[in-house]
């Protein structure tokens, strides 16, 4: 059958959706307590901060990345209590690193759609219970036939797309690695920080070799915790508090498994997501109108080559804005100023604490000692992951 | 229920009990240790085994679509572009070019290699460009290798390929014949 598709996207919401409030654990290496008891702690937290009951949460989103961490199959279904699922609609949702993002994205269509007034989002992971190291569970993701028989790592995936971008784009390892030095100084003032430090450009470049050009502080830990997030309707928000934050736009797309197929140097998967997310949000020109950003930071280029994805800095810029303190907090363009996955700390989902919670803290303005110097409004956040291979992108802003 | 702007910073607080290697490996803490033992076995699948069997006759196979005209590979039954399935089989060289590469001291458990590994995805001659596949690199010290640099695979003796990309040992700097 042939039919006529108009293209574009249309957005038939039900109604707005606002978050308020969200809580995280602390991120460590090793953490005593289970992934049930984390989420216990996040949703807690969250639920304090809104200013809500347990009885007040219709429906429950859990992102989770792959069960081998945990060594638990069915690990949605087994964290649901911690999360304060039971009995009620719940789902788990899992796209690899993207997975912070992609949670409250499911959280977004929830309370969107007119399913759920007050929808909560809960994210964990604990990767400290897979040894001798969680690299160990990663070696399952390569392809069985072609990869696998090579003994991969999974840090080689980002030498090789960190030495391609550095190869186009004519980048130094000194500029990308200014983005560890940043974030890592940003994690000072993070309470739930893991590996937090005053830290040198000549620190990163002596630090031990790992696949080159990836060296020890180009990269995040793993670590363990788990964030939450609630999100409501506005005739709620506007019971809870004067200044919700709103999700003014939602955006993911996903690319194939052969990633040796495309040019790594950009990441096109991320650029779409975040095409689709700034449609919704009527945002044209993300670089001036958008003023907080927490783009994913698992390794130092990553914030960078994210950033020329989310069209905040054209491509191969995004070292030259970092080298003149326009991503620093009190910058222009405040890239990453929770301190990130490289200074926070990476529990791959749980990561939405800060990216997603990071956002709306700081346009709640509620961010402590890490708030931006700026007056802000709109903020993006961004996550990525699997065979580098999938972007999930979401806009906020306190305007509605 | 609380109303208006909070005068507070989030995080409010840390919670957690962070643990140390050694209160794991001395079991100073409660621990419950489980060792499963999976076994898998994957069939390779249509596109897969063809390819996999022209492996053991030291030859790279790949498939083509009309529509886009790529030459696929590694080859698959369908055009994921096109999504339609593919219009045949053609031969691609054993030859490339190194589209990026990394000098790896990592296992796959991220425990210490001696000898570091120099692993690159190799865009495959004949096949569309950035068609590549992931491979080692050998008879190169680490310090040679660029990007752009031509290479080409190193077969293991016939009777020893068993139809795995192992049956390549490695790829190897190459001048081109015309150059």
């Amino acid at each position: 059958m042939e039919v006529e598709i108009v293209k574009g996207l249309k957005f038939h919401k039900k109604q707005d959706v606002a978050i308020v409030g969200a809580g995280m654990t602390t991120f460590k290496r090793r953490l005593l307590e289970t992934g049930k008891e984390l989420s216990y702690f996040a949703v807690k937290q969250a639920l304090e901060e809104a200013g809500l009951d347990i009885k007040d949460i219709e429906m429950v989103v859990m992102g989770s990345a792959p069960d081998a961490f945990d060594g638990t199959a069915l690990k949605g279904e087994y964290l649901l209590d911690g999360a304060g699922g039971s009995d009620r609609p719940y789902l788990r949702v899992f796209v690899g690193g993207g997975t912070g993002v992609f949670a409250p994205i499911a959280g977004y269509w929830h309370v969107a759609s007119g399913l759920a007034d007050v929808c909560l989002v809960v994210c964990e992971e604990k990767m400290s219970c897979c040894h001798p190291h969680p690299q160990s569970a990663f070696k399952y993701i390569w392809d069985p036939i072609l990869d696998r028989p090579l003994k991969p790592n999974l840090i080689w995936i980002f030498a090789l797309e960190m030495r391609r971008y550095m190869h186009v784009n004519n980048i130094r390892h000194e500029d990308i690695a200014l983005v560890s030095v940043k974030n890592k100084a940003n994690a000072l003032d993070h309470p739930c920080a893991q590996v937090a430090e005053k830290i040198t450009v000549e620190d990163v470049l002596n630090s031990e070799p790992m696949a080159l050009p990836v060296r020890r502080l180009d990269v995040s830990p793993p670590s363990d915790g788990a964030a939450a997030l609630i999100m409501v309707a506005p005739h709620i928000a506007r019971q809870l508090t004067d200044e919700p934050v709103w999700v003014t736009g939602v955006g993911w797309a996903l690319d194939t498994t052969h990633w040796t197929n495309r040019d790594l140097y950009f990441p096109r998967y991320v650029a779409e997501a975040a095409k689709m997310a700034y449609r919704m949000a009527h945002i044209t020109d993300p670089r001036k109108q958008i003023d907080v950003a927490e783009p994913y930071d698992p390794f130092d280029y990553k914030e960078l080559h994210h950033m020329e994805g989310l069209g905040l800095a054209k491509k191969g810029e995004a070292p030259i804005l970092t080298r003149e303190g326009v991503t620093a907090r009190d910058g222009d363009l405040p890239v990453c100023p929770s301190g990130g996955l490289l200074g926070v700390g990476n529990p791959i989902a749980a990561t939405m604490g800060v990216k997603a919670c990071e956002i709306y803290w700081q346009l709640a303005y509620r961010a402590g000692k890490r708030q931006v110097a700026k007056e802000v409004t709109t903020g993006v956040c961004q996550a990525w992951g699997d065979l580098m291979q999938v972007g999930t992108v979401m806009v906020m802003s306190n305007k509605r | 229920m609380a109303v208006g702007r909070k005068k507070i910073s989030c995080p409010p607080y840390a919670e957690g009990t962070a643990l140390s290697e050694r209160d794991i490996s001395e079991r100073r803490v409660t621990i419950f240790e489980d060792h499963p033992n999976l076994v898998y076995s994957w069939t390779a699948g249509q596109a897969m085994s063809r390819f996999l069997n022209e492996l053991k006759n030291g030859k790279l196979i790949a498939t083509k679509c009309e529509k886009c005209g790529r030459i696929i590979f590694p080859p698959r039954i369908y055009c994921e572009l096109c999504y339609k399935p593919i219009d045949g089989w053609v031969y691609v060289k054993d030859t490339g070019t190194v589209q990026t590469f990394s000098i790896s001291y990592i296992d796959p458990d991220a425990r210490p290699l001696e000898k570091p590994v120099i692993v690159a995805v190799i865009a495959v001659d004949g096949a569309s460009p950035n068609m590549g596949i992931m491979h080692i690199l050998g008879e190169v010290e680490p310090e040679k290798v660029y990007i752009g640099m031509r290479v080409k695979a190193v077969w293991k003796p016939e009777n020893e390929r068993e139809g795995a990309i192992t049956d390549i040992k490695y790829w190897k700097p190459w001048r081109d014949e015309n150059d």
